[in-house]
């Protein structure tokens, strides 16, 4: 159980300690600048942060002595060549069924670092990056150098090996809302496993195309979209075009992993060879962007549910946390300590977590809760935070 | 150019720093050299303009923002400025 929270927010990075029987917050770091990922590497311990600068493009930041210095890293970048089919957000008079035009391809450029993930204890070196447009990067040296994953790249799902001239096929990965914030509308890698029972054993989540997985440590990936339903698509059981906002696993129970998604909460017991819808309406569990799932039992996941998917605030201004412990067939609707009135806040992807008993996460209002008895009760961190974009033990 | 730089780029604080003439790339280049890692701030990855940033050549704005043709001759002072905004 981590005694230091990570936060990624609008105005920096905020990196909260316990400290006798409290909590205190550091002052801030990455002053002014946005960050939309901070996460701390288990296997040595450095810091990263996802920098988003709105004029100087998009930044990896790293600190190896606990956040006191830290130093930009640039070199993750798409090599010379590297294209995508581009996308156009729909119009009104948009038919989804209407067959393809000739493609419109783009070079491509980082937009957004959306997600850093930490290769197995026998990879040291190995760091894992989600970006818009869509790219996964890897790095074996400690984030020195970067490599985008080519096998992903030219997935057939998204037209094949531009690189080597047009396209193959159709590509079935839409853009996420995520990325009109940079002019474009374009997919998002949001989520990124790591297997800790096998680091060859990968899965990503893509916004808005699905989960793919890889057993051979990125070299093949195939769709693992079976089971999941979409309400926004004329077929709900299509293979791709789903929109998982965030995929976890259980640490503990690999095989168990968690979604929420656009069109609910989905679970899988399989690897991700199926998923169940496991919303629970009344409840609440349904819509929302966070899940996170417990270090050891696999039945066990929270979810901060939202009002969705046009309000995408809390339901009825009450601000709560979801909570499963038989895989989502029933659902705990968790509101001690959290404000039940004139509550409006949201809480993004990657601003949920679990590490042990304390589960925590941040709303775009500046609010941060904790729960040190996985839920049950919750504690106020802090309501004058900037927007919260990521919260992470570390 | 812009004070904001100044905080990745300590280096060039304070400082007028002079060029030989050439393509705006090739100026860029040489503040590049000065400071390793400053055209990825001010470029993306395909050498173009990132969009929120402008460049002015005297008076002028620097119109080429994607291969950076644009002349800065002997005498002219190169511009580096960025649009804020928000909150």
């Amino acid at each position: 159980m981590s005694d230091t929270l990570l936060l990624g927010t609008r105005k920096g990075t905020v990196i909260i300690e316990r400290q006798g029987s409290g909590w205190r917050s550091r002052p801030i770091l990455h002053a002014g600048v946005p960050v939309c990922y901070a996460a701390r590497d288990p296997r040595d311990g450095t810091l990263w942060a996802s920098l988003d600068h709105g004029h100087w493009g998009p930044k990896l930041s790293r600190s190896r002595d606990g956040g006191h210095t830290w130093e930009d890293i640039s070199s993750l970048k798409y090599p010379k060549g590297a294209r995508h089919i581009a996308q156009t957000l729909p119009t009104p008079d948009f038919d989804p069924e209407a067959p393809q035009g000739e493609p419109q391809y783009a070079d491509a450029a980082v937009y957004k670092i959306w997600y850093i993930a930490f290769g197995g204890a026998d990879q040291p070196g190995r760091i894992y990056a989600g970006t818009i447009p869509g790219g996964l990067f890897v790095s074996d040296d400690g984030g020195d150098t970067w490599n985008l994953n080519l096998p992903l790249w030219n997935h057939e799902s998204r037209g094949g090996d531009l690189f080597a001239g047009d396209a193959t096929s159709e590509t079935h990965w839409g853009g996420t809302p995520a990325s009109i914030d940079y002019g474009v509308f374009e997919p998002g890698i949001h989520s990124i496993l790591v297997d800790p029972r096998d680091s060859k054993h990968l899965y990503v989540a893509v916004s808005s195309a699905g989960v793919l997985e890889s057993t051979d440590g990125g070299q093949t990936w195939v769709g693992r979209n079976r089971g999941m339903l979409m309400d926004y698509l004329p077929n709900p059981e299509a293979e791709w075009g789903h929109d998982p906002h965030f995929v976890t696993q259980c640490p503990g129970q690999p095989d168990h992993l968690w979604q929420q998604n656009h069109c609910g909460v989905f679970y899988s017991q399989d690897g991700a060879k199926t998923w169940t819808k496991v919303s629970q309406t009344d409840v609440g569990a349904h819509f929302g962007f966070p899940i996170a799932a417990d270090d050891k039992d696999g039945r066990t996941a929270w979810v901060v549910p939202a009002k969705g998917d046009f309000q995408r605030m809390t339901i009825d201004g009450g601000l709560f946390v979801a909570r499963t412990t038989d895989g989502g067939q029933s659902w705990q609707a968790l509101r001690k300590g959290l404000p039940q009135e004139n509550a409006h806040d949201i809480v993004f992807r990657h601003a949920l977590d679990a590490s042990g008993d304390r589960v925590c996460f941040g709303s775009t209002t500046g609010n941060v809760y904790l729960s040190e008895d996985r839920g049950e009760s919750w504690q106020c961190l802090g309501n004058n935070f900037p927007p919260v974009y990521s919260v992470r033990f570390g | 150019m812009t004070s904001h730089l100044y905080r990745f780029f300590p280096q060039l604080e304070n400082r007028e720093l002079e060029a030989p003439a050439g393509s705006v790339a090739e100026v860029l280049s040489s503040i590049n050299q000065l400071a390793p890692g400053f055209t990825d701030y001010i470029l993306d990855e395909h050498g173009a303009l990132r969009r929120h940033v402008k460049l002015c050549i005297n008076n002028a704005l620097v119109i080429d923002r994607k291969a950076l043709s644009d002349r800065v001759k002997e005498g002219d002072t190169l511009f580096i400025f960025q649009a804020l905004s928000g909150g």
